[in-house]
């Protein structure tokens, strides 16, 4: 593989990556094709670093001991959307250890909120659940934590169902960076942390949020709903029924600014 | 005629034995049925109990309109498709899709009628079959599918792929052999392709013949011996089911009719949107299952069955061919009397296979089915009331929906709730003529059980429940002391245990 336009590249799981200075390590590494799951990272927005589904490993390495015997000493751990790519880093992606992590994270989301995705009209199309197939999410593993909350119906052309949030502040960032509206926060610490809407009366039909709006078209999972349009692609045609979420790559690329 | 309350409340019950068959077997969901006897081993109080609870109609309200459809089957795993299409033809309403197009309504058509004929196979072949072929007191360790197989593997096999083939139509209408979405407010979400059309037309003469085979199966079992299937859990009932504008059965729409017991149409043509003043759903302290009956007759009179039996002798007519011809020998063989043995149930159900798979083959036909208007709305509603003829039965779905979209009300009557009364009062019948003074034996109380099975009770649809298969019946003498138990376990050994 040749090297990026400066010249850099690093190893993602002995892999050739080229890169370009500035670029991420995720956004180095769909770029060229190689997959890295990820849940709060998008091409578009800047990298948030709060799912942690993309952690690779950096320069690990291998020593030899005195009596003899090899063990390897794992290299740091690192968001992949937040660490910058440096030339001739050895990083380690689909390692046993991080898809093992990597699930665990997925299943801790999938009881945090009530995913219930036979009825879930983003079944099919969703990122949490496409992740869950591609890591082998066979169960819940942790008990439900049966969270309670409400369904909000008041926009017009949209509803949102917090039920299904998972925290990742895209439509925050969507409508803050790119609809210049700061529709959407997050309120509260720790296991009450939650999405809120920012009104007066705290409805999204208060807000200037329309169906048009990148914050309405960002949701990775079932929050933010086009009302009246649930369940219109058949089973068979919906974006994860074709291919699963890992299998191209570049669609999550940054795309490349024509000069 | 059996008075309905009969044997419903003993007297004195504090002073009977009582024998529990829990869960009920070969039926979907779970149930149980009590016996209480005195010491001659007389019956007087039988109830057939619903004792789970689940409660959709409440986790619906709050809920989006667009996503009950597709939520609310899930009640079911047996006739889910009942339930989606119920609930599009309610949501219909609320998207002011009075017609929908030809093709949105041919594809619901053909996905409901692939599953009137998976149910009534699996229901005939799986599960009631072993009854019919062996004998309701036959080993029990050969009563069951497997034993069938063993036995006739013939039947079988035809009772497994005509299964496969229903399944098979759900699947490509719906995207899923179960829980598919393709039925959405307004319309269906695809229609068929020429290849997958074909790949269903295929097999669909196949399907015809096995179903005409199934039919001689059980008009066979009837004619050799009249005085058992003809009479069995005998329910003189009035009669309900939708028909279509001329009097012909439909399983998908129509208007509701009542024959009373005789067969006289004590109402006809009457829009199911009214069905809530027409009905009402009475409630007894000992089942979570509702006892609907027909207001204007009050509980002890207005009681009524539906599904099969009901439905091939509610209507004037069957539209297709062969399975009209098999409706007319039918109603000839009860002699100008409706047939209210519980048994009859099965025939009525495999004429009704046959009408099924005859229909299908219609509609693959038809070139609507392959058309690309699929999609049809209007005024927007609050308020849809749907209701369909699912296998067990007349399905009534009616919800509420707010301005915000969201769901503020929602009323189920499933098909074996509205069979609640008949049911119990064809357990009663079985009860009183097979067990009365007898000593009790694994056999006998099987007897309980047929009755139950013809009618193919959905108790998860009906109480919202999953169950277990496995029996444990207990005979406890007037002191309430245990003096003999029996154990049927999930591969169908039974064991008696004293004590």
């Amino acid at each position: 593989m040749s090297n990026g336009q400066d010249g850099k590249s690093f190893f993602l799981d002995d892999e050739e990556i080229p890169f370009e200075d500035g670029q991420t390590i995720i956004q180095a590494a769909l770029s060229a094709g190689k997959y890295i799951p990820h849940l709060c990272y998008h091409p578009e927005f800047k990298p948030h670093g709060s799912c942690k589904l993309c952690t690779v490993r950096i320069d690990s390495r291998t020593i030899t001991t005195e009596d003899g015997q090899t063990v390897k000493i794992p290299g740091r751990a690192a968001a992949s959307c937040t660490t910058p790519a440096q030339d001739g880093q050895h990083v380690e992606s689909e390692t046993p250890e991080l898809l093992d992590l990597r699930r665990t994270l997925v299943q801790m989301l999938l009881v945090e909120g009530n995913h219930y995705c036979p009825s879930c009209e983003k079944s099919g199309k969703c990122m949490l659940q496409g992740l869950g197939y591609d890591l082998g999410v066979m169960s819940p593993h942790f008990p439900q934590y049966f969270s309670k909350r409400e369904v909000d119906a008041s926009h017009p052309d949209i509803l949102l169902d917090f039920n299904r949030c998972i925290l990742c502040e895209l439509c925050v960032r969507a409508s803050a960076e790119v609809d210049k509206k700061n529709v959407f926060s997050l309120s509260g610490r720790g296991n009450t942390k939650h999405l809120i809407c920012n009104s007066e009366s705290g409805l999204l039909g208060d807000t200037n949020i329309a169906a048009t709006d990148k914050a309405a078209n960002v949701c990775p999972v079932g929050v933010i709903l086009h009302k009246r349009h649930g369940f219109e692609v058949p089973y068979g045609q919906r974006r994860f029924d074709r291919a699963p979420i890992s299998d191209n790559p570049v669609q999550y690329a940054p795309v490349k600014e024509q000069v | 005629m059996m008075h309905q309350f009969e044997l419903e409340t003993a007297r004195n019950p504090e002073a009977l034995r009582r024998i529990v068959i829990e869960p009920v077997s070969r039926v979907e969901g779970h149930g149980k049925v009590t016996i209480l006897l005195d010491d001659d081993n007389k019956v007087h109080q039988v109830r057939l109990h619903i004792v789970e609870f689940r409660g959709f109609e409440k986790f619906i309200e709050g809920r989006p309109y667009w996503e009950v459809p597709v939520l609310v089957q899930r009640l079911c795993g047996i006739c889910p498709v009942s339930h989606h299409l119920a609930a599009s033809k309610a949501m219909d309403m609320i998207v002011g899709a009075a017609q929908l197009t030809p093709t949105a309504e041919k594809i619901r058509r053909l996905m409901h009628y692939g599953q009137m004929l998976q149910s009534h196979a699996l229901h005939f072949f799986h599960l009631s079959s072993p009854d019919l072929l062996f004998g309701f007191d036959s080993d029990v360790a050969q009563r069951n599918i497997v034993g069938v197989a063993a036995a006739n593997p013939d039947v079988a096999k035809k009772g497994v792929l005509l299964r496969k083939f229903g399944q098979e139509v759900i699947r490509v209408t719906s995207g899923k052999r179960v829980h598919g979405t393709g039925s959405v407010p307004g319309g269906v979400n695809k229609p068929l392709t020429p290849e997958e059309r074909d790949y269903l037309l295929k097999d669909a003469d196949q399907m015809v013949a096995w179903s005409v085979d199934a039919v001689r199966i059980i008009k066979q079992l009837h004619r050799a011996n009249p005085g058992l299937y003809d009479r069995f859990g005998e329910v003189e009932s009035t009669m309900m089911s939708l028909v279509d504008p001329s009097g012909d059965l439909d399983f998908y729409h129509g208007a509701l009719r009542a024959r009373d017991a005789a067969g006289e149409v004590m109402f006809d043509q009457v829009s199911y949107q009214g069905y809530h003043t027409l009905l009402t759903e009475g409630v007894k302290p000992w089942s979570y299952m509702k006892f609907p009956y027909i207001t204007a007759l009050g509980d002890e009179k207005g009681w009524y069955k539906v599904g099969p039996l009901a439905r091939i002798q509610n209507c004037d007519r069957i539209p297709t061919p062969q399975a009209e011809k098999e409706r007319l020998e039918f109603v000839a063989h009860g002699n100008g009397k409706p047939m209210h043995g519980s048994l009859g149930f099965h025939w009525a159900r495999m004429i009704e296979m046959l009408c099924a798979a005859e229909t299908i083959k219609t509609l693959l036909l038809d070139p609507d089915i392959t058309g690309a208007d699929i999609m049809t709305g209007g005024p927007r509603g609050y308020e849809g009331i749907g209701v369909i003829e699912a296998p067990r039965g007349t399905l009534f779905h009616h919800y509420r929906v707010d301005d915000d979209d969201l769901v503020t009300y929602a009323n189920l009557i499933v098909s074996t709730t509205n069979n609640n009364t008949a049911m119990n009062v064809a357990v009663r019948d079985v009860a009183r003529h097979y067990l009365d003074g007898r000593e009790l034996t694994e056999g006998l109380l099987n007897h309980i059980e047929v009755a139950i099975r013809c009618f193919d009770p959905c108790l998860s649809c009906a109480t919202h429940a999953l169950g277990k298969m496995p029996l444990e019946v207990e005979l406890l003498d007037a002191a309430g002391i245990l003096v003999d138990r029996m154990v049927k376990d999930e591969t169908g050994g039974v064991r008696q245990s004293l004590a």
